[in-house]
């Protein structure tokens, strides 16, 4: 038992709890944190990975800790799912931990202990979600990383904007909490055994089970950020320091996900298809809204929110593929659509973090968010502009990086629908591929935008001579951080079939069933074939290997029989001598074609310059509507409850003995 | 199927791809000047321009990054894998099964995404112009493209092209409905992702309309010579793609040296009546304003919808 998996992903999140407090104690040491704490934490982040590997291949393990509330232990299970979200956690948190390292090398000593100590508890807190097996511990390790992230978000507490887009997100992480719990209470009904076999144990009548449903989609959808729960995500995600972001975005959306898988699949069991076409309207809207308000944003980190956004709606449409196939009683296409949906989780991870990260290392370089202030980085910080370029290719679902491999795993669910009895869902499901497919078009678009106004062409704004004087590129560990993302889109993107073995583990272990047998005898380390051969078949590697050959061979050709006289010259003026970095497409300028095409998505504010303007600007506001149909008229709701409720606070001591009196009075009635 | 033969055919296949893709674009150019009554350039004119090209010293921006210099390489490479991959002349390649339809969409929005990036290098404000416009184009272009392809794939239950092939090439000779809507939507893409009118014109370069061409405005010689090279490959896989969903009668098996002659007749017959269509459709149709292209589009991507729901309704 020693050296079983679960010991050790235990003992890899008491590690990060002890680094976490440590940093306190020589305190104004900033060194500590910078050479000892973060590198430390990404090695347990490592070791973490490699542990939940080795779980995937074991069943399942439990044990029982001596803590907790009298009679009320702390249950931790480790299986096949848990091993593969403490593999994502581990190996994705090593990046970003390295790249911590080198981040926060400018912070004062005094904050950076503190960072140290959110950031650690925050990852021994995923830890433990995943491992929990009782509603008790989860709820505690879950509110334990709503918190802790809560204080990474407002670790700018002096800016006014950063405090509310903090209480913006603790508020809704604690809707999304209340509707977790309520969904355990529905589960447990009533006799008093919270874990997680108990809860798996009980049968719940159909229309209770999707109540539970309903519960845990909206309560684990709040912290995923699918609409119209998501608006904390473009505010809290800028807030908080990029590597947070990068932890926040990658990983703690997949605790959400993985909440969704345990409780629908696992605990509540007996999938049915109704409830994936929820969760597939949800995906769909959440996809297309993600990606729209993405093309509308300059600010990086705020965009970069809104494609995580959409990469949830993605997850989601595979999950809701799955329930719908596995509510129809095609378990094989089911794994297929959930093996789809865990696998975009793990991509996704690796490249937004890695994502975020680059965006982080441009803030640190230039001070810049606004991609209406930068151009042309590559020529001064070639290695970001290189790592951001891979995040940025992979996130575009171009192949043979990762994101392709998901969304092809997802088309090829898709592409099953005519095994489905109902004639309209079977047609359903195309046409959700078909917004996957402009989703995946329409990111390409946007990180066209980004990668060719932050790095490619000329610095926008003279008042802001991108890169500052002083800065460069990235410094060594922030490198490493990024290479080491980098590295997983390229491993993910090629070798999909281990991964898909690692997957199709995981959905045995879930519903019992697996890929069919032509698939799995199909799939060596070259081919990924999702269902047989005839069908489907995709080889990254060879991929790569030829588009490399032919590319450098038609480079040789060319080198071979050509002269090989350049000139450097100006670009072509068209013949107008005056030109300016200022007439280059702006953020906002690239996102126009999409205003005209998409308007009425938009609830936009234009501002145009008049004809005497001395100083002419122009003026664009671009905002989310769901502000103006849901959380605004809800909180002028809530205020309007709570200004009657105050009314019983008169602040008077009679007054507070007369209700003490009532209240007695009334239980008297009652108890008699 | 990794037999000598097959990997023979394969090289066969990809080769003759590349160097005969100028040969289409001259014919269509040809039939165009006749359709329009202008006195017809030669047909072997792309030729010639690929080589002036050659010859010709490079001019480069200033402030050029590694992207701009390596872009013209990947398009390249890009068309060429794509030219692997569609059974031009021959179903069954070895190298078929590493790239399914929706890889082969995968591999256009990679040379995509690259001309675009590599047209903001420089930081003119044509190459902004140009790269957001393509984006445009593509995005509405992609999922109609799938949707058409789809369609295909249903029919044969599969997305490999070499299935998709073999099953509509060996049926019996029966009317799918849905392939109709779905070759109507395929053309309308093929005009739309070819920069051919009604949606770009790619004998213009006023800056109003352009889109293409304001992609490549900064490179010259060699590298131009590669991006005309990479764009007429790219026409003649949409239009062997084409080809091979909606009539691929006539095609030979990887390895059947003795089918070749006659797939190679029939590729040329079938591609010399689309090259003149193309040239047909161009010289009827002007070219529609730019933000009339989400229509044109999405009336493709709605055609191509309709073509799967009429499968699932034949099916019933």
């Amino acid at each position: 038992m020693a050296s079983s998996p679960l010991t050790g992903s235990l003992l890899v999140a008491v590690v990060w709890l002890v680094v976490a407090v440590a940093g306190l104690i020589p305190s104004g040491n900033a060194a500590f944190a910078r050479r000892i704490a973060f590198p430390l934490g990404a090695l347990a982040g490592l070791a973490l990975a490699a542990f939940g590997l080795q779980a995937v291949w074991l069943p399942a393990q439990s044990m029982t800790l001596p803590l907790g509330l009298p009679d009320l232990p702390f249950h931790l299970r480790l299986d096949p799912l848990a091993g593969f979200f403490l593999m994502l956690l581990g190996s994705v948190s090593a990046g970003i931990s390295a790249y911590s390292a080198g981040y926060f090398r400018e912070e004062p000593s005094g904050r950076l202990a503190l960072i140290s100590l959110q950031y650690h508890v925050f990852l021994a807190s995923m830890a433990f979600v995943v491992l929990a097996d009782d509603a008790y511990m989860f709820m505690v390790a879950w509110e334990t990383m709503a918190l802790s992230s809560y204080f990474l978000v407002i670790t700018d507490h002096r800016q006014p904007a950063i405090r509310s887009a903090g209480f913006l997100y603790l508020l809704i992480a604690h809707l999304g909490a209340i509707a977790i719990l309520l969904c355990f209470g529905v589960l447990h009904g009533g006799r008093g055994d919270y874990t997680f076999d108990a809860l798996r144990a009980a049968q719940l009548q159909p229309a209770w089970a999707t109540v539970a449903f309903l519960l845990a989609f909206f309560g684990f959808g709040a912290k995923a950020g699918m609409i119209p729960l998501h608006a904390w995500l473009p505010e809290a995600h800028p807030a908080a320091p990029s590597p947070v972001s990068a932890l926040m975005s990658g990983i703690m959306l997949k605790t959400a996900i993985y909440g969704m898988v345990r409780v629908i699949f696992d605990l509540i069991g007996n999938v049915r298809w109704e409830w994936g076409l929820v969760v597939l309207a949800v995906g769909a809207g959440t996809t297309l809204f993600g990606v729209l308000f993405a093309l509308m944003q300059h600010d990086l980190k705020r965009l970069l929110a809104y494609h995580s956004v959409e990469n949830i709606g993605i997850i989601l449409l595979g999950l809701g593929m799955s329930m719908v196939f596995i509510g129809f009683g095609h378990p094989a296409a089911g794994v297929l659509g959930l093996i789809a949906a865990l696998y975009h989780t793990l991509n996704h991870a690796v490249f937004k973090g890695l994502l975020f990260l680059g965006a982080g290392s441009i803030l640190h370089s230039t001070g810049l968010r606004n991609l209406n202030d930068m151009g042309g980085l590559i020529r001064s910080m070639p290695a970001t502009a290189f790592y951001f370029l891979i995040g940025a290719l992979a996130i575009s679902a171009l192949p043979p990086l990762n994101g392709f491999v998901s969304e092809w795993l997802t088309f090829q669910t898709a592409l099953q629908a005519p095994i489905l009895q109902n004639g309209v869902v079977r047609s359903l499901l195309p046409l959700l591929a078909a917004t996957l497919a402009l989703a995946g078009a329409l990111t390409a678009m946007c990180f066209v935008k980004v990668y060719g106004i932050a790095f490619l062409g000329q610095p926008r704004e003279p008042a802001h001579p991108s890169p500052l004087p002083h800065s460069g590129d990235a410094g060594r560990m922030e490198r490493f951080g990024m290479a080491w993302l980098a590295a997983g889109c390229f491993v993910l993107g090629l070798f999909p079939s281990s991964f898909l073995l690692i997957l199709n583990r995981v959905g045995v272990s879930l519903t019992g069933q697996g890929l069919s047998e032509q698939a799995l005898s199909g799939s060596g380390w070259l081919w990924l074939v999702p269902t047989a051969p005839e069908q489907a078949s995709y080889s990254p590697v060879i991929f790569l290997v030829v588009i490399v050959a032919v590319t450098l061979l038609a480079f040789l050709l060319v080198r071979r029989f050509y002269h090989g006289r350049m000139r450097l010259a100006d670009p072509w003026d068209c013949g107008y001598p005056e030109q300016t970095p200022r007439m280059q497409d702006t953020a906002d300028a690239f996102g126009q074609p999409i205003r005209h095409v998409f308007g009425p998505i938009y609830r936009m504010d234009r501002r145009l310059p008049g004809p005497d303007d001395a100083a002419p600007r122009y003026v664009l506001k671009v905002e989310d509507r769901h502000w103006y149909w849901l959380y605004l008229p809800v909180a002028r709701a809530a205020e309007f409850v709570s200004s009657k409720i105050a009314l019983l606070q008169q602040g008077r001591i009679s007054i507070y003995l007369l209700y003490s009196f009532i209240t007695l009075i009334a239980l008297l009635v009652f108890v008699r | 199927m990794n037999s000598a033969p097959g990997i023979a055919f394969q090289i066969l296949q990809s080769v003759f791809v590349v160097l005969a893709a100028p040969l289409l674009t001259g014919w269509v150019n040809q039939c165009r000047a006749w359709l329009q009554n202008r006195s017809a350039p030669s047909i072997l004119l792309p030729y010639f321009t690929l080589a002036k090209l050659f010859h010709k010293d490079a001019v480069f921006a200033r402030d050029a990054s590694p992207i701009f210099r390596w872009t013209p390489y990947i398009l390249f490479g890009c068309m060429w894998l794509a030219a692997g991959i569609v059974p031009v002349l021959a179903t069954g390649l070895p190298f078929a099964p590493a790239a399914d339809i929706i890889a082969l969409v995968g591999v256009f929005a990679l040379a995509r995404m690259f001309s675009a990036l590599a047209a903001m290098d420089i930081g003119t404000s044509f190459g902004g112009l140009g790269a957001r416009r393509e984006m445009l184009i593509g995005f509405l272009a992609e999922p109609a493209m799938l949707m058409t392809l789809f369609t295909a794939a249903f029919i044969s239950g599969s997305t490999q092209l070499t299935t998709i092939v073999d099953t509509l090439g060996h049926r019996e000779f029966a009317l799918y409905p849905s392939l109709a809507f779905a070759a109507v939507a395929f053309l309308m893409v093929l005009l739309a992702e070819n920069a051919r009118i009604p949606i770009d014109n790619p004998t213009t370069h006023l800056e109003l309309t352009m889109v293409h061409e304001a992609l490549i405005l900064e490179y010259s010689a060699r590298h131009l010579a590669l991006i005309e090279w990479a764009v007429a490959i790219k026409l003649f896989a949409y239009m062997t793609i084409g080809i091979a969903l909606f009539a691929p009668w006539g095609i030979a098996e990887a390895g059947d040296w003795s089918a070749l002659p006659y797939a190679f007749a029939a590729l040329a017959g079938k591609l010399a009546l689309a090259g003149a269509g193309l040239a047909l459709i161009e010289t009827l149709l002007a070219k529609l304003r730019l933000f009339l292209a989400p229509e044109f589009l999405s009336t493709a991507f709605l055609l191509a919808v309709l073509g799967m729901l009429t499968h699932f309704l034949v099916q019933g």
